[in-house]
């Protein structure tokens, strides 16, 4: 009983193991290129916004947050065209990872879940990827910015 | 020169998250994730100011730069006030760009239908 019990095992462990072997790979190569093209080509729109505002005469390291804000304003209109979908099929990380795909996040599940109401619907749940994201952001960075003050302190 | 520097550091950055999405099970939410912690880590070791200064857009606009500019606000405020900036420095300049995500996020998500 035991000992056909055990065949049966590793007959489905072989089984599992052939299956494997022969599960379509994702294509990493051609995505991590195309990754690195579409998260690249956003981050020069990001720069030419940087140098726009540094031209009208801001400090070139204060030029950064005026820049971010443009592109969560892109990003969140071109989600709410439908256009960012695309971009994130195509770009994969590439538009998940710049600030325009926070962005993404917010508009695409507060459209999607407008449906269940403007307050328990679409505004409780645009925070449903975004949350996370300032969660983590806000502990990791009180936390290595204490040790920071406590080890090194501040220069 | 400034924009293939910005291309070339912001592509690397995301190339990066795409290996993680591609050899993981995680989603883009965990690598946003992933991402604004390593920026607060290499923030503390003081690496990602240099990146920005070098690279511009390139380590400012992609998420990481969230971790970034938090542990700068915080470090900002511990060094004016004390262990209350720990907390008070947190939003000093990331808080523009949530304000800015969070409006511009429902004035879009009202305004506009999902397409499928």
């Amino acid at each position: 009983m035991s000992q056909s019990q055990a065949q049966k095992k590793q007959e489905q462990d072989a089984y599992k193991k052939l299956a494997q072997k022969h599960q379509p790979k994702p294509p990493l190569l051609k995505n991590v290129i195309m990754a690195f093209l579409v998260g690249g080509a956003i981050s020069a729109v990001g720069q030419a916004f940087i140098n726009y505002f540094a031209a009208r005469g801001m400090p070139p390291d204060k030029a950064g947050a005026p820049a971010a804000i443009v592109m969560v304003f892109l990003g969140a209109l071109l989600t709410g065209l439908g256009v960012y979908d695309s971009i994130a099929k195509v770009g994969g990380a590439g538009a998940a990872v710049p600030i325009t795909g926070y962005a993404n996040s917010i508009v695409a599940t507060a459209m999607e879940f407008k449906r269940e109401g403007w307050i328990m619907g679409m505004s409780a749940r645009m925070f449903q990827i975004a949350g996370p994201v300032i969660v983590y952001a806000v502990v990791s960075g009180v936390v290595v910015g204490l040790i920071r003050w406590f080890l090194a302190g501040v220069q | 020169m400034s924009y293939l520097i910005a291309f070339v550091v912001g592509g690397l950055i995301c190339a990066i998250g795409q290996v993680i999405l591609d050899r993981t099970k995680l989603t883009p939410g965990h690598v946003m994730v992933i991402m604004v912690v390593s920026g607060a880590i290499l923030a503390g070791f003081g690496l990602y100011q240099p990146l920005v200064k070098f690279a511009g857009a390139g380590a400012a606009i992609p998420v990481s730069n969230f971790g970034y500019v938090i542990v700068e606000g915080v470090l900002r405020e511990l060094k004016m006030q004390g262990a209350f900036g720990a907390l008070t420095g947190v939003f000093e300049l990331a808080g523009s760009v949530i304000a800015a995500s969070i409006f511009f996020g429902f004035i879009f998500a009202a305004f506009f239908r999902p397409k499928s």
